[in-house]
């Protein structure tokens, strides 16, 4: 994943400042600071709701909408498992529930050494190669239990 | 220089392209050989990729499913000349797959540079923009309303009229926002032209600003598509360097640009009213219509909100005619369609095709039936609110209306395949929790209705009052079909009814005697 840097409130105003001219920024900004820091903290909240002139209850409403911005750092890698209906014709769930099993995780959880986050994600464009997954971003097709025991193994090792 | 076609396409690269393409330089170099690569779109003969292509005096001749082992062998077989071997298709444009396609949204989706400007007017880029400028705004809406082109994105609402309510709409400011949110399972045509033909959305925006007097418009593209992102700014980029965006577009005296902004994780946000909400920076919420986006949309401004094929066949429409395009289809579906055939079968991909011919011919003769090889159950038609249609049905023409006819919809093209396998009680269910996750929480109905019918469906799964439990969720979903402000709440139904409708015996597994165990 990108290396994500430490909460730094003087950085997070940086970010948001920079992004004031837009029309309607909040969901730029947000992306940005979970581009640098790996989530959302919630620190940025309150900062953000100052800047935007908005209040900190709308702004947190905004932050818990929206299913990409984590609340806490993930994993050093993170790998997407589709599973929408494209892919669960393929055969998905089987792959995945069987996959979680092996590595100990529920969805949405991180591995204990903190080396991968698997996440559900409903449809990546991919479906005409189902089961479709991302790994850090890069999409992958025809996902077997083969292809995810080496990309857990890979995860671990860097 | 040879010409080398590596496709960047997403699908392509979930395969393996860029591996393969690290292999043909490598090769390449090894050999001493200068070629020249291209990273197109894909041609959508998606089963096929990553499927590279070279230019030959006599075409271009392809390779498909190539691996990077594959790599030195092609090499060995003279490839760069076109060369015999085991993974050549011969000349690309004479596959049945892509013969048999009439390509207007798609035409140069696959073949051309997709961020080089100068091979997007080689190949007829530009010339519907021209055209427009010719004419005059009021002129280009009339094309688009003759063309009879309805809105991809699901829903078929005519283009032109959607146009001409917000030209009309007195306003300082108007919008063009592209709706890139491609939420649904099994679609990836608006991914496809994005990420093969950038600058034909970038034109097809540039004239609907122009129609309706609108300076700004914004690609909404939801996040999951980050391949798709880079393509978009680079074109972007490429676009404004070269004029074609910015304060005199072309030469012509208007203004116009385009931003991008990325979504978050919210299938809802591809409801119109939803997107303009996020777009503006508050939780996705459906707003109640009226006042519909065409008058108060973005920024309380009048606003197009239009699919991405929808804005990408314009350019075609304007430089060919409204009547060209009409002239494709059946009854009141017109021109083409992009069709996405995803899911358990053989030939999946995308296949553009005028509307009209049957669901069957799609599956079987096209797609070639299931990848596993098993007989086909059903076929989900429309992404996760459309409904699970059996072979039974299979000689229904794809076409909005007769699809309507039996309680279905052809949403944004999109087929997922499933084979006899499949288990329809779970798939219903899973049409109940999908809701219940993305709902926006604004109705009851949906909100609550969807949690109660995973429930429900929960208990007919154990076998518990299965037949007072399959009424229960009749009259669930007739109330979330009647109580829902948007399509969200109100067609979960769909899947979960036609599940009902042609899989009964699915939902009373748990009561017959449990021979089987
Ligand atoms: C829950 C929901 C999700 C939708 N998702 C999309 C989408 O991802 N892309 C899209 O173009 N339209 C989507 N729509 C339809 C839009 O609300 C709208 O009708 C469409 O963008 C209008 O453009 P068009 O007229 O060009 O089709 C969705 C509708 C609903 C109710
Ligand atoms: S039907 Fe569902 S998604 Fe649509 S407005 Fe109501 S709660 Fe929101
Ligand atoms: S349904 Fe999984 S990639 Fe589309």
């Amino acid at each position: 994943m990108s290396g994500a840097v430490p909460w730094n409130e003087a950085r997070a105003q940086e970010i948001i400042d920079a992004h004031l001219g837009l029309e309607g920024p909040a969901l730029p900004i947000l992306h940005a600071i979970q581009e640098e820091f790996g989530y959302v903290p919630e620190a940025v909240v309150p900062q953000m709701a100052q800047s935007l002139n908005i209040s900190r209850a709308e702004m947190h409403g905004v932050v818990t909408f929206y299913h990409d911005f984590r609340h806490a750092p993930a994993g050093r890698h993170v790998l997407k498992l589709c599973r929408a209906e494209s892919c669960q014709s393929m055969g998905s769930e089987k792959i995945a529930k069987d996959f979680l099993e092996r590595i100990k995780l529920e969805w949405g959880g991180t591995a204990n050494d903190g080396s991968l986050t698997v996440e559900a994600v409903y449809c990546l464009g991919l479906c005409a190669h189902s089961p479709g997954a991302l790994y850090d971003g890069e999409p992958i097709g025809r996902v077997d239990a083969e292809i995810l025991d080496e990309l857990a193994s890979e995860a671990q090792k860097s | 220089m040879t010409k080398v076609y590596v496709p960047r396409d997403m699908a392509a690269l979930a395969v393996g392209a860029k591996r393969v393409l690290a292999a043909v330089e490598k090769e390449a170099a090894a050999r001493g050989e200068t070629i020249q690569i291209i990273r197109n779109g894909s041609r959508g003969l998606l089963w096929l990729e990553p499927l590279v292509e070279v230019e030959t005096p006599e075409g271009r001749i392809g390779y498909g499913n190539v691996k990077p082992s594959d790599v030195p062998s092609l090499f060995d077989a003279g490839f760069l000349k076109g060369g015999a071997h085991p993974l050549s298709i011969g000349k690309v444009e004479e596959h049945p797959y892509w013969a048999k396609q009439t390509r207007v949204t798609f035409e140069r989706v696959g073949i051309i540079d997709p961020v080089n400007l100068d091979d997007y007017v080689a190949h007829g880029g530009g010339q519907g923009l021209a055209k427009a400028f010719e004419i005059g705004p009021a002129k280009v809406i009339e094309e688009v309303t003759k063309s009879g082109l309805r809105g991809r994105g699901g829903a078929g609402f005519p283009a032109g009229i959607k146009w001409k309510t917000v030209a009309d709409a007195p306003a300082d400011r108007r919008y063009v926002v592209t709706n890139a949110d491609e939420g649904d399972s099994g679609t990836f045509a608006d991914r496809m032209v994005m990420e093969g033909d950038p600058f034909v959305l970038i034109e097809g925006m540039t004239i609907c600003g122009y129609a309706i007097g609108a300076s700004k418009g914004f690609i909404y593209l939801r996040a999951e598509y980050p391949q798709c992102a880079e393509v978009l700014t680079e074109a972007l980029e490429a676009a404004r360097k070269g004029g074609w965006l910015g304060p005199n577009v072309r030469g012509s005296g208007f203004a116009f640009d385009i931003e991008l902004r990325i979504g978050a994780g919210a299938y809802v946000c591809g409801e119109e009213t939803s997107l303009l909400e996020s777009l503006e920076g508050h939780r996705g919420i459906v707003r109640a219509k009226p006042p519909l986006p065409a008058h108060v949309g973005f920024m309380g401004r009048p606003t197009v909100v239009n699919n991405v094929l929808t804005l990408a066949t314009a350019p075609a429409i304007l430089a060919k005619g409204g009547e060209y395009y009409a002239s494709f289809g059946v009854g009141r579906s017109r021109g083409t369609m992009p069709l996405q055939i995803a899911g358990n079968v053989k030939f999946g991909g995308l296949y553009e095709t005028p509307f009209g011919l049957t669901l069957g011919e799609i599956v079987n003769d096209i797609g070639g039936g299931t990848l596993t090889g098993r007989p086909v159950r059903a076929v989900q038609c429309g992404g996760p609110l459309g409904a699970y249609v059996p072979p039974s049905l299979f000689d229904t023409p794809f076409d909005y209306e007769a699809f309507q006819k039996h309680d279905s919809l052809i949403g944004h093209g999109g087929l997922v395949v499933f084979d006899d396998t499949v288990d329809m009680l779970q798939m219903a269910r899973f049409g109940m929790e999908f809701c219940a996750i993305e709902s926006c929480g604004k109705c009851t109905p949906c909100r609550i209705g969807s949690t109660r019918g995973v429930e429900t469906i929960d208990k007919i799964v154990e076998g518990v009052d299965v037949e007072a439990n399959i009424e229960l969720l009749s009259d669930l979903c007739n109330t979330m079909k009647f109580g829902s402000l948007c399509a969200l709440g109100g067609f979960a139904p769909y899947p979960v009814e036609s599940a009902l409708r042609h899989y009964p015996e699915d939902f009373r597994k748990a009561t017959l005697p449990a021979a089987a165990e």
